[in-house]
């Protein structure tokens, strides 16, 4: 009787990828773990693409099938025009769809989007608007109850102007933004948020490779808090660049085969990327992938395989862009591979073994690729972004607008961060030993709290809370070390002669932690054999550092405060 | 965040000769710090977010946060389903459940039909917790009166049951808010018929009920609400007082009397109840001050708008007869200055006329004058008639003003018959220069 109390002002919200290419919805289920909506069609990656025909509109998938008849009226890859002068997007992408045009400044789309013969301007708000009514009306039939709020995911080069005016559609659309994320930092956030995840201090390199641009960027997790150190974009790097193998090569073997070129006609292009993309997206799971075409040019069908290692071979070069764009990020970031400890990757390309093999190979075996050719845990490379944004969604739901807003100003978000590592250094005689408790950009204020064994006989401690720096320290085997290695690993000689020659010459780089300025020194003092020391470090906002060591268990604490820096 | 990380590694120990003042010693400090931004995402930014604002260390936040979490799940579990149990309640008799009251039994008065299945199935679990009979042997009561708990169930069975609910509920009078007199809804009208239609829209098959509002309601408002309660549509049904039905299949017609006389009395209790809340709205309407106010207004209105037009008319009337007025001046004016015009041209005319005359006679008296320019002694009857001819010749030709000219040049010439001939002999010569007179026409003057 009194159910529907206060259903008006109740928010429902989900959370959003809205890609070039395409566009997922998700929302965390009753179990709490997010999970990607299938639209009507079945699809959980949603092409972003609207098409009309006599008034009617379609959506997704059927839409991007009517790239191949009805181009001049279907609409794609129009996300990065969002928002922007007409002087500063890039057009090509639009080549086989409707094509961007000048409208006050901003860019629309001429098409027939009504029954009339006569083509309408249609800004591409006005598209962005429809196409995530429709996303919001597939969540809606999904979940069986009226979708009204979203987090929405962004890449990181959105600017303020884009940010605005896909706020502004989706209102009009219906959907209370409540917050843009950023999508290499909802990819972490998806992983991170499951339920086996611990909370480490970790740096993580989250390579986004889409439909038509790839981003990485470096994001430094420390207690479960996101910093972006470095960002890479490549605008024309993506699987149309891989698209495009698929596609000469075919069409290469068609014009031996009859003598004229399916990549001159548009409409032969159209049906040769439409199936090649699936070609290769087919190549990601499979060994051997075929493609068949019907009247591909002049009337003939037409029909080929193509194996994955033809296919790797092809795109060797395309692949080392990949991974020169994750090897630039971590560069940029001015960092070195070895401190990486994992890397995501995102976006439908992910999905490419070759890829994810490649890029375990630049980083040490210690760093985790997470990708699904080399983690078996790895979730669906395209639906981190939306699980992320589903995950935010539910954080914030309940939150008030204000709160939210608060909470996301740069007064809560700008914060400093730890430029050295702070931990505790061990001598042990000879040997100085350091561990770090804090990494380097670890957001202020922090705290820590670390347990240390004691020396077996107990007694007084010593410790010594330092800064330390990393370093990476090269070592050039030495030939008394190849000499040793034949003999360890005999069993291997004959399949690793090749290798053996490689490591020659390969030196080998290791982390090293130098201790660089001591802060305070403690005492601990009487403790038991076999007992435990626990050290808590509270770094403030302005560098002051409050630091307690007890015995645990035991009563009494020692406490003391560093000041902080004269500025 | 507060997770306690493990080292294995152990420290050393104690340098000799180290010591510090309570064993702690600051040696230096942190070197500066890179700002950057923090991503706006995750639980733990959310955390840092929420002592960010409110300024908390690490440990109040804790605090705090477990304090609230606390308290949310106390709530939860207590909610207000706490009531007294009077000794009248706990002493009922099962059978009676028909005299019952539910809502008192489970301890939900306060809520009543607002009660949620979920309030009730909670407050049905807490009394069954203290009241079941095995719970009360457990506890050495030897009692064994589980009276109170079979109303428990009777209790639970009526409101969980949506339809039987709905019986209950209907007859419920504990609900009923009893309007106010005439008296009292002078002072405290919104205050104390509000109560009545909340209780009253209870039975409405259309929810959300149309809310009485207040002084400051507009006119629409109130005539939705009026108008929702004049059609109200209500699910009130009687049938919680229907007299048993004998079950037995003995006497059949027996109990088609008692089911009979059973369904008018629910259809007499239905029309009354109608007739009730009919006239229960007609006296709200009758004590409300907007409705009053309205139409006031309304009058107000019309009653402008009539002297408006009126207004509007006698200007119109008005303006025409100012009209007419003017236009009868215009004509009278126009006719007196022709009149006018006439009169002066008719003595215009005489002048001339006399002055021709006049001029005639001088004409006529000059040749007179001059003996008709006979040489001497009394003219001959044929001279005479000659010079006269000529002279009306000349007259009918010319016309006034040549005439005035002749007449003056002829005084001038005065008795002098040459001088008059010669005029004369002028004027027909100029006559027949302008070629009015013919050549020879004049017999006399040539």
């Amino acid at each position: 009787m009194s159910s529907e109390t206060n259903g008006a002002a109740e928010r429902f919200a989900i959370g959003i990828s809205f890609g070039n290419s395409s566009s997922s919805i998700a929302r965390l289920n009753p179990e709490g773990k997010a999970e990607v909506i299938a639209n009507e069609e079945g699809d959980r990656q949603i092409p972003s693409v609207l098409a009309y025909i006599d008034g009617e509109e379609y959506h997704g998938t059927q839409a991007k099938a009517q790239l191949i008849r009805n181009s001049k009226n279907t609409v794609a890859y129009f996300r990065d025009y969002l928002g922007k002068d007409f002087k500063s997007i890039d057009p090509t992408p639009c080549h086989n769809s409707a094509h961007p045009q000048q409208n006050d400044s901003t860019v629309a789309f001429s098409i027939c989007d009504t029954a009339n013969e006569t083509p309408n301007t249609v800004t591409v708000s006005e598209i962005t608007t429809r196409h995530l009514r429709r996303l919001k009306q597939s969540a809606s039939d999904y979940l069986g109850k009226e979708v009204n709020a979203a987090v929405i995911t962004v890449p990181t080069d959105f600017k303020d102007s884009q940010r605005e005016a896909l706020i502004a559609s989706a209102n009009a659309a219906g959907l209370e933004v409540l917050q843009l994320i950023h999508e290499p930092v909802a990819a972490v956030l998806a992983y991170d948020a499951r339920p086996e995840a611990v909370v480490t201090d970790k740096l993580v390199v989250v390579a986004d490779l889409g439909g038509t641009r790839s981003d990485a960027s470096v994001v430094s997790c420390r207690g479960g808090m996101y910093s972006i150190l470095a960002t890479a974009h490549d605008y024309e790097l993506g699987g149309a660049t891989l698209d495009k193998i698929i596609i000469d090569h075919f069409g290469k073997e068609f014009q031996k085969k009859h003598k004229t070129d399916p990549r001159e006609d548009v409409r032969g292009l159209a049906k040769l990327k439409l199936e090649g993309e699936a070609t290769r997206k087919a190549l990601s799971l499979g060994t051997n992938a075929s493609l068949s075409i019907e009247s591909l040019a002049n009337g003939i069908d037409y029909g080929s395989t193509v194996n994955r290692t033809r296919y790797e071979l092809l795109s060797g070069k395309v692949f080392a862009q990949f991974t020169g764009l994750i090897e630039q990020v971590v560069k940029k970031a001015g960092l070195d591979v070895l401190d990486i400890d994992e890397v995501i990757l995102a976006g439908g390309t992910s999905h490419t073994p070759k890829i994810a093999q490649l890029t375990a190979n630049i980083f040490p075996e210690t760093t985790k690729v997470l990708a699904p050719a080399t983690f078996i845990g790895a979730i669906n490379p395209s639906e981190l972004a939306p699980r992320g944004a589903a995950i935010q969604a539910s954080l914030i739901q309940e939150f008030d607008k204000e709160d939210i807003e608060q909470s996301i100003h740069p007064m809560v978000t700008a914060t400093p961060h730890l430029q050295n590592a702070i931990g505790v250094e061990f001598t042990s005689g000879e040997t100085v030993d350091f561990k770090a408790l804090l990494n380097t950009e670890t957001a202020l204020p922090a705290r820590r709290l670390v347990q240390f064994a004691v020396p077996k006989e107990g007694g007084d401690v010593f410790i010594r809370v330092c800064e330390g720096v990393r370093e990476i320290k090269v070592t050039k085997p030495e030939p008394k070390a190849k000499e040793e290695k034949p003999a360890k690993t005999e069993e291997d000689e004959e399949d690793s002669d090749f290798d053996s020659d490689d490591e020659e010459e390969e030196e080998t780089r290791e982390i090293i932690w130098k201790t660089e300025k001591p802060i305070a020194e403690l005492a601990v003092k009487g403790t038991k054999a076999g007992s435990k020391v626990e050290l808590m470090i509270h770094v403030n906002a302005d560098l002051g550092l409050q630091i307690t060591a007890k015995e645990v268990g035991g009563q009494s604490a020692v406490r003391g405060a560093v000041e902080a820096p004269k500025a | 965040m507060s997770t306690v990380q493990t080292v294995n590694l152990s420290l050393p120990s104690l340098p000799a000769g180290w010591t510090a003042e309570k064993d702690f010693k600051s040696v230096g400090s942190l070197s500066a710090a890179t700002q950057r931004n923090l991503e706006p995402v995750g639980p733990h930014f959310l955390a840092h977010a929420r002592r960010s604002r409110h300024s908390r260390t690490f440990s109040e936040d804790e605090r705090i946060q477990a304090q609230q979490n606390v308290k949310s799940t106390e709530e939860d579990e207590d909610d207000d389903i706490s009531e007294d149990e009077d000794s009248v309640l706990l002493s009922r008799e099962a059978k009676d459940w028909k005299s019952q009251d539910h809502y008192q039994v489970l301890g939900l008065s306060k809520y009543r039909w607002r009660a949620t299945p979920e309030q009730i199935k909670r407050a049905h679990r807490k009394k069954v917790l203290r009241h079941h009979p095995d719970k009360k042997a457990a506890l050495g009561d030897r009692d064994e009166n589980d009276q109170f708990f079979k109303c428990i169930q009777k209790a639970t069975e009526v409101l969980s049951d949506p339809v039987k609910r709905r019986q209950f509920d209907s007859v419920d009078e504990a609900a009923e808010v009893e309007p106010p007199t005439k008296k009292e809804a002078t002072k405290k009208f919104f205050k104390l018929w509000n109560p009545v239609f909340v209780a009253e829209g209870r039975f409405s098959k259309k929810q959300p009920v149309p809310q009485l509002g207040d002084d400051n309601s507009t006119q629409e408002e109130v005539e939705t609400f009026y108008n929702f309660w004049y059609d109200f549509d209500s699910w009130r049904t009687f049938e919680y007082l229907d007299e048993d039905v004998p079950d037995d299949n003995e006497n059949r017609d027996q109990k088609r009397h008692m089911e009979k006389k059973n369904a008018n009395a629910r259809r007499k209790r239905k029309t009354e109840d109608t007739a009730r809340l009919r006239h229960l709205v007609d006296d709200c309407a009758a004590g409300d001050e907007r409705i009053k106010k309205f139409r006031k207004a309304a009058r107000a209105d019309k009653d402008k708008k009539r002297l408006d037009r009126e207004a509007e008319a006698k200007r119109l009337l008005e303006e025409k007869e100012k009209a007419r007025l003017e236009e009868e001046q215009r004509k009278k004016d126009a006719e007196e200055a022709a009149k006018a015009d006439r009169e002066k041209n008719k003595k215009a005319k005489e002048a001339a006329k006399n002055a021709a005359k006049k001029n005639k006679r001088v004409l006529k008296g000059s040749v007179k004058d001059v003996n008709y320019f006979a040489d001497g002694g009394e003219p001959s009857a044929a001279q005479v008639d000659s010079v006269l001819g000529d002279v009306d010749l000349v007259i009918s030709k010319i016309d006034a003003e040549e005439l005035a000219g002749l007449a003056e040049r002829l005084t001038a010439a005065g008795k002098d018959g040459a001088a008059v001939k010669t005029v004369y002999t002028e004027e027909v010569q100029r006559l027949v220069g302008a070629s009015k007179l013919k050549e020879g026409e004049a017999k006399f003057f040539v």
